[in-house]
């Protein structure tokens, strides 16, 4: 009988039912086509990080293909910073493994709020003619102030200059922690040092305006109204530049560099 | 006859979601800067309004009066979460922009107002064209805040250049208030005031 309190029942669960159904099935036959647009945005993502492309280009799938031309994508064993030969970066997912126990462990206490790390890591590789390293771009996550902010950085072919800094997925709220896209405050990150002279992580978000290049080597300036957002991007470059992110790998590469040159 | 087209046309300036009622100001501040997101998210609140009528319509004689709020909200946040997917698989760059508003759109007063308001009391075919129109309601108040916006604060429209900036050798000095969102108060409390000086009708009595 309507009025009910069965009738009720059985109503709100006939509507969360059907709801339910509708809900899924979008979900699921639109996954293919956003998995392939997320991956595309994530490419993109290195482009603008290595300063191959700028935020307001719209690049379609092939403009992103081309200019990712000299991009060599590396899976690494991220403990020892060595290049795992045996994994295809093609279709390698550094988040999937990330959450898949059997290809990721714990992470060591953290600030960047990382709960666990994977064995293997994808990076980008830039090298020039001679072999030696022009740029690699990084990928970086931690937590901001309403989830994880994911993103790249690159560095010079010097392992200390930043190139460049984006985050293509993040929860923070617009107009203030969502500040992280907005081109004017990524433009600050190119030429900062990501480490200092004793190569320890230095790079470092800081309260107010922090000044050009040449007064502030190693500040960005903080994002008004968001101090937890940009506690937290200082937080995560630490991390992963440090010994238990990409260290290995950098000083691989640093003295691969020494021994050749 | 003449109830359908009241249902579709007194929205637009009568009845105005935004300008009368001033409900959904929220998104109406957000996203439009640019004319493009505007006119997704118009699109995207036109197909909601539309159909969260529709369904609240056909179940109005079922839906029990003590819990027919959270039944609205479950279709209606169904049909967000169906738009924001096919955004997400078909307009990728543009949902990215609309971020967290797509979703908001569950929470926006004038799909649950119309379906608490009119969808509740009215024959499926009726509410649909009144779902139509109040979006279209919403929709013109944004489109013309975003081409005020975009034009003034860019230079440009849909994204094309208009006027030539003065930072890229040009004329024109961007009005760095359209781009923040404090500039669609104004622009939106600028459209109220025409439209009550227009339907003096409208103007509240103290």
């Amino acid at each position: 009988m309507q009025g009910s309190v069965g009738y009720n029942l059985g109503f709100a669960a006939a509507v969360c039912l059907v709801c339910a159904v509708v809900v899924s099935s979008a979900a699921v036959a639109l996954a293919d086509r956003q998995e392939r647009n997320a991956a595309l945005d994530r490419q993109r993502n290195v482009l603008l990080a290595a300063g191959l492309a700028s935020d307001d280009e719209r690049l379609d799938a092939e403009a992103v293909a081309a200019r990712s031309a000299r991009i060599t994508p590396v899976v690494l064993t991220l403990s020892t910073g060595e290049v795992a030969a045996d994994v295809d970066p093609v279709g390698f997912d550094q988040r999937a493994a990330s959450i898949d126990s059997a290809r990721s462990a714990a992470a060591p206490d953290n600030v960047a709020g990382v709960m666990r790390l994977p064995n293997e890591a994808l990076v980008y590789e830039v090298r020039g003619e001679a072999g030696g390293v022009d740029l690699v771009v990084l990928p970086v996550e931690g937590l901001g102030l309403w989830g994880t902010l994911y993103g790249f950085v690159a560095l010079e072919g010097d392992l200390r200059t930043i190139r460049g800094l984006t985050f293509y997925e993040h929860k923070e709220t617009p107009g203030l922690g969502g500040e992280v896209d907005n081109p004017r405050w990524k433009a600050l990150w190119p030429g900062r040092l990501a480490f200092d002279d004793d190569l320890g992580p230095a790079i470092a978000v800081v309260k107010g305006l922090a000044g050009s290049v040449d007064e502030a080597p190693y500040a960005v300036d903080g994002l008004s109204g968001a101090t937890i957002t940009s506690r937290g991007v200082t937080n995560l470059l630490r991390f992963w530049l440090g010994p238990d992110g990409f260290g290995p790998y950098l000083a691989r590469l640093r003295s691969d560099e020494g021994g050749a040159g | 006859m003449s109830k359908q087209r009241e249902a579709l046309i007194d929205p637009l300036f009568n009845n105005n979601p935004i300008a009368l009622q001033v409900l959904g100001i929220c998104s109406a501040l957000a996203v439009t800067t640019q004319m493009d997101t505007a006119l997704v998210m118009c699109a995207a609140v036109v197909f909601v309004l539309l159909f969260s009528n529709l369904f609240v319509s056909l179940l109005r004689n079922q839906i029990p009066t003590n819990i027919r709020i959270i039944v609205q909200l479950t279709i209606i946040a169904s049909l967000v979460i169906v738009v924001d997917q096919v955004l997400k698989a078909y307009l990728f760059e543009i949902s990215k922009q609309l971020s967290v508003f797509v979703g908001l759109i569950i929470t926006n007063c004038i799909i649950m107002g119309r379906a608490e308001a009119y969808a509740m009391q009215n024959p499926p075919r009726l509410s649909m064209i009144d779902g139509i129109g109040n979006g279209l309601g919403y929709a013109v108040i944004l489109a013309g805040t975003a081409v005020i916006r975009e034009l003034f604060g860019s230079g440009s429209l849909m994204g094309a250049q208009v006027f030539a900036l003065a930072s890229e050798g040009g004329w024109y000095t961007p009005n760095g208030l359209m781009v923040l969102s404090p500039g669609a108060f104004f622009i939106i409390g600028f459209f109220i005031w025409a439209i009550r000086a227009w339907k003096p009708e409208q103007v509240e009595q103290d």
